[in-house]
C-alpha cells in the first residue's frame, strides 16, 4: 500500500509507530506534485525543501514523545489567505504578490502544535471571491477529476490539493460556501465550522461575520481530527467562542437511529441537476436505512439568502479591503501623483475585477442613503433566516441536501455571467447567514465522473452530530462496497 | 434699530484615556517613544490582525458619562467610519455611531451669569490615528502609528451654550471632572484634550437655529476665546451685508486671529459607517454600573462643600487647592500629617503656584509627596530651619522630592542655635558697621534693620532673625 493511498490519520499512525517517518511522507506528496502540479496549480507556493527541514523536527519530536496526536507528522497544505509567518500570503491578488507577514494566524499555530507539516500555500479565487478559483492573479486551478472543470472555489486549490494527494489534508475558509462547494466538486470532505468556533486571527478578512476556517479532508475521520486541532478558544479573536465539546473524533459512531433529519423541498427545486438530486436523495435513504428519520419540510426564505448574502459580504470586504493601499505592505504602483492618484492607481492596478465589482456593491450598500435600503434590510432578512433554521431545528437534528445545484462546470464558463455563479452558492451561504456547521461528503459521481457532494448542515456547535451522521453515511457506503 | 445677535455654540470634545494600553491592543500608550516602536500587527492594520477591546476604556467612558449625568447603552457597539489617509493604517476608524456608550446627559456650569445646565448628547469611545510626518527636505511623507489605537472618548454637547464664558466654563467642568476621575490629564496643549467648536449666530428671539459653521485648531481656552469672538463678528458681518453662512469646517490661525475654510459641506465625505464584525457589542449590567458609581471620586462642588466646613482656610484658596485633584489630595494628605492645614495651604498657593507658573507646569505635574512637606513644615515649626531657609529647601524639593530633613541636614542649614557663634557674628557686624551702630544709639530705631540684614547674610540664613534681634539690642546697649 502507498503512503498516498493512507488517509492523515492512518499516515500519522504509522509515521508514531516508526514504520514511516514525516519526511517520507513529505517525499511522496513531493513526487505527486512533481507529476500533477504543472497542470493542476494547486499551490501559490510549494516549499517542498522547506517542509523536509520541518518534518526532521516534527519527527524528532514524535520520537521523543513530544508530539503524540492525530494529525503528528502529516503533511498538510494552507489556503493562501491564512498568515504564515515567513512565508508568502497573497490571497492569491497582484496586491498582496509580495506580503510576507510577520505572524502566523492561529489556526496555523494550532496545525504546527498539533505536528502537521506544512508544505504551502493554495491557490484561492481573489480574496476569497469567486466559486471556480478562476478569479486568482496567479492562474487557475483545475479539478483533479477533469481538468478541463473547475475545481470549484474559492477555497479551490485546497480541495485539489487533498483529492489529487498533493497533501493530506488542507486548510480553507468558507465565507458562503468556499470549502463546502470546492470539497463537492473535487470529492472530498469539507466542513465549515460553527461562527466562532476556530479563531480568525491570521485569516485575512474577505467578511468577517460570515468568515470560518475549516477542514478540507480525505474522509470524515480526518475532518474530526482537524477540527479537534483547530477548535481552541483564541483570545486574540473576540468572536472566538469557548468551546467544551471539542472531543470530536469522539463523536464518530454509526449510530444514527432516531436522528432526525429534515429535507427542505426548497433545496430540491428548480435549478438543480438531476444527477445531484439522485445523488443525494439516495444518500439520504442510506441514512434512513441506519435508523435515521427523514421528513420534508419547507424552509422558506431560501429565495432572500443570496441577496442578503451578497449585501452582507460586499459590504463588509468593501471595508476589510480597504487597508491594501499601497502604503504599509503589498504592490504600490510604479508612477503616480500625489496620494489619491496613488491610492486608485494602486489599487486599479493590484485587484481583479470580481474584488472590484463586490467593493463597489458593497461601497454602495453602505453608503449614505442607501443604507437602510440595503445593507440594513439586509440584516433583518439575515435575522429572519437565522429564525426560519431556529425554527427547523426545533424539529430536526440535521438539514441534508446538496451541497451545490451541479457539479463543477467546465473552465471559463461561469466568470461571464456573475449573477448565475452567485446564484450557484444558494445551498451553502445560509449556514454561514445563520452561523450554522455544515459539512460536504462525497455522494457518487455524475455521468462524466464529476463528483457529488451531499450536504448536511448542524445547529450551532452541534459538529458532533453533523460528524456523526457523515460518518455514517460515508461507512455505508464503504460497506455497501457503492462508490462514492 | 440695530439687530440683536444670538451665538448658539455646541462642542465636540476629543479626550486621550490614561490607558496604559491601546484600545485594542496590548502596546503602550506612552507618549514619545521612537516613531513605530509602540506598535504591532493591530494597530498598523496589517492583514490577518483583530482587535480586542481594552476593558479599562469602557470603565473611564462609564465613569466620565455617569459623572455627566448620561443614561448609559447597556448594549452598545462599536462602528467602522470608512476613510481613506495615510495615519489610519485600515482605512476605517473603529468607533460608535449607532450605540454610543452614554447618551442623554448634563453638567451643570457656573459664570458670572449664574447657573446653567449644558446638554450632553452623547461620549462614545474611539481610537486615535497616527501621526504623519512631512520630510521638509525630501518630497516623501512618513507615518508613525504610536498614537494609532490610543483610546479616545468623543464628548459632543447640544448647542446648548450662548458665549465664549459658557465655553470655557463648560470645558473647564468637564476636564475637572476627567481629571477627578483620573481618565486623563485633559492638557490642551499637549492634544491629549481637543475641543472643536460648532457655531451659528441667530436674530435675538429667533427659534430656528442659524447654518452653523464647525472650527478647528483650537489648542488653548483663549484660542477658543478669541475663535468664538472672531467667528461671531465673521457670520454677523456676513449676514449683515445680506448674504449667508455656508455650513463648512473652519480652521482657527490663532497668531493671525482669523479663521480659513478648510471644507464645505459639499465635500463632506460619506464615511459609510456600519457595524464592527469583529467586535462584540458591549454588554453593561446593572451591577458593572453601579461599581462604576460607587468608585466615582468626591468631585470638586462636593469637596469644596467639605473643605469650608473641615478647614479654616480662605474661600479662595479652597477653589484653588479644589481645582486639582493631585492637588486636593496632597492638600489632605499633608494636612493630615502635619495638623496645619492652614500652613499647608500656604505653601500650597505660596511657592508651589509661583513654581508652576514659573516652570509652566500644571498642578497635575506636582511630584513632592505630601510627607515631605509636613516635615518641611516640621522643621520650621521647630525652627530647626528658618522661613528663608525652608523657602530654599522648599524648591528643591519641588524638583526632586527629597526629604527635607535628610537634605538640612546633608547641606548643613540648621539654624545655628549656637549662642557664642552667633554672638560672635554680631560682635562682628557691630564693629565692621559703626555708622548704623551710631545712628541706633542716637534713637534711630530702623537702623537695627540694617544691622539684622548684615547679621542673616554672614549666618547664610541660617539664624534665626528673633535671636539676632534680641542679640543685637542687647549688645548695642553695652
Amino acid at each position: 500500500m502507498s503512503i498516498l493511498d493512507l488517509t492523515a490519520v492512518e499516515l500519522s499512525a504509522k509515521i508514531k509507530a516508526g514504520e514511516v517517518t514525516a519526511m517520507q511522507a513529505v517525499e511522496a506528496v513531493r513526487e505527486v506534485a512533481a507529476q500533477k502540479e504543472d497542470l493542476l496549480h494547486c499551490y501559490v507556493t510549494f516549499d517542498a525543501e522547506g517542509a523536509i527541514k520541518k518534518a526532521e523536527q516534527v519527527q524528532k519530536k514524535i520520537e521523543a514523545g513530544e508530539i503524540t496526536g492525530p494529525l503528528a507528522g502529516v503533511p498538510a497544505a494552507v489556503k493562501d489567505n491564512i498568515c504564515t509567518k515567513g512565508t508568502l500570503t497573497t490571497c492569491s491578488s497582484k496586491i498582496l504578490g509580495n506580503f510576507v507577514p510577520s505572524f502566523s494566524a492561529q489556526a496555523v499555530v494550532e496545525l504546527e502544535r498539533a505536528g502537521a507539516v506544512i508544505l504551502g500555500k493554495t491557490n484561492m479565487d481573489e480574496f476569497a471571491m469567486g466559486s471556480t478559483t478562476e478569479t486568482s492573479a496567479f492562474g487557475i486551478t483545475r479539478n483533479p477529476s477533469n481538468a478541463e472543470h473547475v475545481p470549484g472555489g474559492s477555497s479551490g486549490g485546497s480541495a485539489a490539493a487533498v483529492a489529487a494527494g498533493e497533501c493530506f489534508f488542507a486548510l480553507g475558509s468558507d465565507t458562503g460556501g468556499s470549502i463546502r462547494q470546492p470539497a463537492s466538486f473535487c470529492g472530498v470532505v469539507g466542513l465549515k465550522p460553527t461562527y466562532g468556533t476556530v479563531s480568525r486571527y491570521g485569516l485575512i478578512a474577505y467578511a468577517s461575520s460570515l468568515d470560518q476556517i475549516g477542514p478540507l479532508t480525505k474522509d470524515v475521520t480526518d475532518c474530526a481530527a482537524l477540527l479537534e486541532a483547530l477548535a481552541k478558544h483564541d483570545a486574540k479573536d473576540s468572536t472566538s467562542v469557548k468551546r467544551e465539546d471539542t472531543d470530536f473524533l469522539d463523536a464518530l459512531t454509526e449510530d444514527v437511529k432516531g436522528m432526525r433529519i429534515g429535507i427542505p423541498r426548497d433545496y430540491f427545486g428548480e435549478g438543480l441537476h438531476p444527477e445531484v438530486k439522485e445523488a443525494v436523495l439516495q444518500a439520504a435513504k442510506a441514512l434512513e436505512e441506519k435508523g435515521a428519520v427523514l421528513e420534508e419540510f419547507d424552509l422558506s426564505l431560501v429565495d432572500y439568502a443570496i441577496p442578503a448574502y451578497y449585501t452582507i459580504a460586499a459590504a463588509e470586504a468593501s471595508s476589510n479591503l480597504e487597508r491594501f493601499d499601497g502604503i504599509k505592505y503589498g504592490y504600490r504602483t510604479e508612477e503616480y501623483e500625489g496620494l489619491h492618484n496613488m491610492y486608485k492607481k494602486t489599487r486599479s492596478e493590484g485587484f481583479g475585477a470580481e474584488v472590484k465589482r463586490r467593493i463597489m456593491l458593497g461601497s454602495f450598500v453602505l453608503s449614505s442613503g442607501y443604507y437602510d435600503a440595503y445593507y440594513l434590510k439586509a440584516l433583518r432578512v439575515r435575522a429572519l433566516i437565522k429564525k426560519a433554521f431556529d425554527d427547523a431545528f426545533e424539529k430536526y437534528d440535521i438539514i441534508l441536501g446538496p451541497a451545490a445545484p451541479t457539479t463543477a462546470p467546465v473552465l471559463g464558463t461561469s466568470l461571464k455571467d456573475p449573477i448565475k455563479m452567485y446564484l450557484g452558492d444558494i445551498y451553502t451561504i445560509s449556514a454561514n447567514l445563520a452561523g450554522l456547521c455544515a459539512i460536504s461528503v462525497p455522494c457518487g459521481k455524475d455521468a462524466k465522473g464529476l463528483p457529488i457532494g451531499l450536504q448536511l448542515i448542524g445547529d450551532c456547535f452541534q459538529e458532533k452530530k453533523l460528524l456523526r451522521a457523515a460518518y455514517a453515511y460515508e461507512r455505508s457506503v464503504i460497506c455497501t462496497g457503492k462508490e462514492a | 434699530m440695530e439687530k440683536q445677535y444670538e451665538t448658539v455654540i455646541g462642542l465636540e470634545v476629543h479626550v486621550e484615556l490614561a490607558t496604559k494600553t491601546k484600545i485594542f491592543c496590548g502596546c503602550s500608550t506612552a507618549f514619545g517613544g521612537a516613531p513605530n516602536t509602540h506598535t504591532c500587527p493591530v494597530c498598523t492594520g496589517m492583514p490577518g490582525s483583530l482587535p480586542v477591546l481594552n476593558k479599562q476604556v469602557v470603565e473611564y467612558a462609564l465613569a466620565v458619562g455617569i459623572a455627566a449625568n448620561c443614561e448609559i447603552n447597556k448594549s452598545c457597539r462599536f462602528d467602522r467610519k470608512n476613510y481613506f489617509y495615510p495615519d489610519n493604517p485600515q482605512n476605517y476608524q473603529i468607533s460608535q455611531l449607532y450605540f454610543p456608550i452614554c447618551i442623554n446627559g448634563y453638567v451643570e456650569i457656573e459664570t458670572p451669569s449664574g447657573k446653567k445646565k449644558v446638554g450632553i448628547h452623547e461620549i462614545h469611545m474611539e481610537e486615535d490615528a497616527g501621526k504623519l510626518i512631512h520630510d521638509e527636505w525630501e518630497e516623501v511623507s512618513l507615518v508613525d502609528y504610536n498614537r494609532s489605537g490610543v483610546p479616545l472618548i468623543e464628548i459632543v454637547s447640544e448647542p446648548d451654550m450662548r458665549n465664549a464664558d459658557e465655553v470655557i466654563a463648560y470645558l473647564e467642568k468637564l476636564r475637572e471632572t476627567i481629571q477627578y476621575i483620573g481618565a486623563s490629564d485633559c492638557k490642551l496643549q499637549e492634544g491629549s484634550m481637543r475641543a472643536d467648536v460648532n457655531i451659528s449666530v441667530r436674530e435675538e428671539g429667533a427659534e430656528e437655529f442659524g447654518t452653523r459653521t464647525e472650527m478647528k485648531n483650537l489648542n488653548s481656552f483663549k484660542a477658543i476665546t478669541r475663535a468664538i469672538e472672531g467667528e461671531r463678528a465673521r457670520q454677523i458681518a456676513l449676514l449683515e451685508e445680506g448674504g449667508e453662512v455656508i455650513q463648512e469646517t473652519r480652521r482657527w490661525d490663532d497668531a493671525k486671529e482669523c479663521s480659513y475654510p478648510m471644507r464645505s459641506k459639499e465635500d463632506a465625505q460619506d464615511y459609510r459607517y456600519f457595524p464592527e464584525p469583529d467586535l462584540a457589542p458591549v454588554e453593561i449590567d446593572d451591577a458593572w454600573i453601579l461599581r462604576i458609581k460607587s468608585s466615582l471620586p468626591e468631585f470638586r462642588d462636593a469637596k469644596m462643600e467639605r473643605y469650608r466646613k473641615e478647614f479654616v482656610i480662605p474661600e479662595y484658596d479652597i477653589s484653588i487647592i479644589t481645582a486639582s485633584k493631585h492637588m486636593a489630595d496632597l492638600f489632605e494628605a499633608a494636612a493630615a500629617i502635619s495638623g496645619q492645614p492652614k500652613k499647608v495651604s500656604n505653601w500650597l498657593m505660596g511657592e508651589t503656584l509661583r513654581l508652576l507658573k514659573e516652570k509652566e507646569m500644571d498642578a497635575e505635574d506636582i511630584r513632592f509627596s505630601p510627607e515631605n512637606l509636613a516635615e518641611l513644615i516640621g522643621l520650621v515649626d521647630e525652627k530647626v530651619i528658618t522661613t528663608s531657609v525652608a523657602k530654599e529647601v522648599f524648591e528643591v524639593m519641588f524638583e526632586n522630592n527629597v526629604s527635607p530633613k535628610v537634605y538640612v541636614e546633608e547641606k548643613g542649614l540648621k539654624t545655628v542655635g549656637d549662642a557664642d557663634a552667633l554672638q560672635k557674628t554680631v560682635e562682628e557686624v557691630i564693629a565692621a558697621n559703626p555708622q548704623s551702630v551710631a545712628d541706633y544709639r542716637n534713637g534711630k530705631e530702623k537702623a537695627i534693620g540694617f544691622l539684622v540684614g548684615q547679621t542673616m547674610k554672614a549666618m547664610q540664613g541660617k539664624a534665626d532673625p528673633g535671636m539676632v534681634n534680641s542679640l543685637l539690642k542687647e549688645l548695642l546697649v553695652k
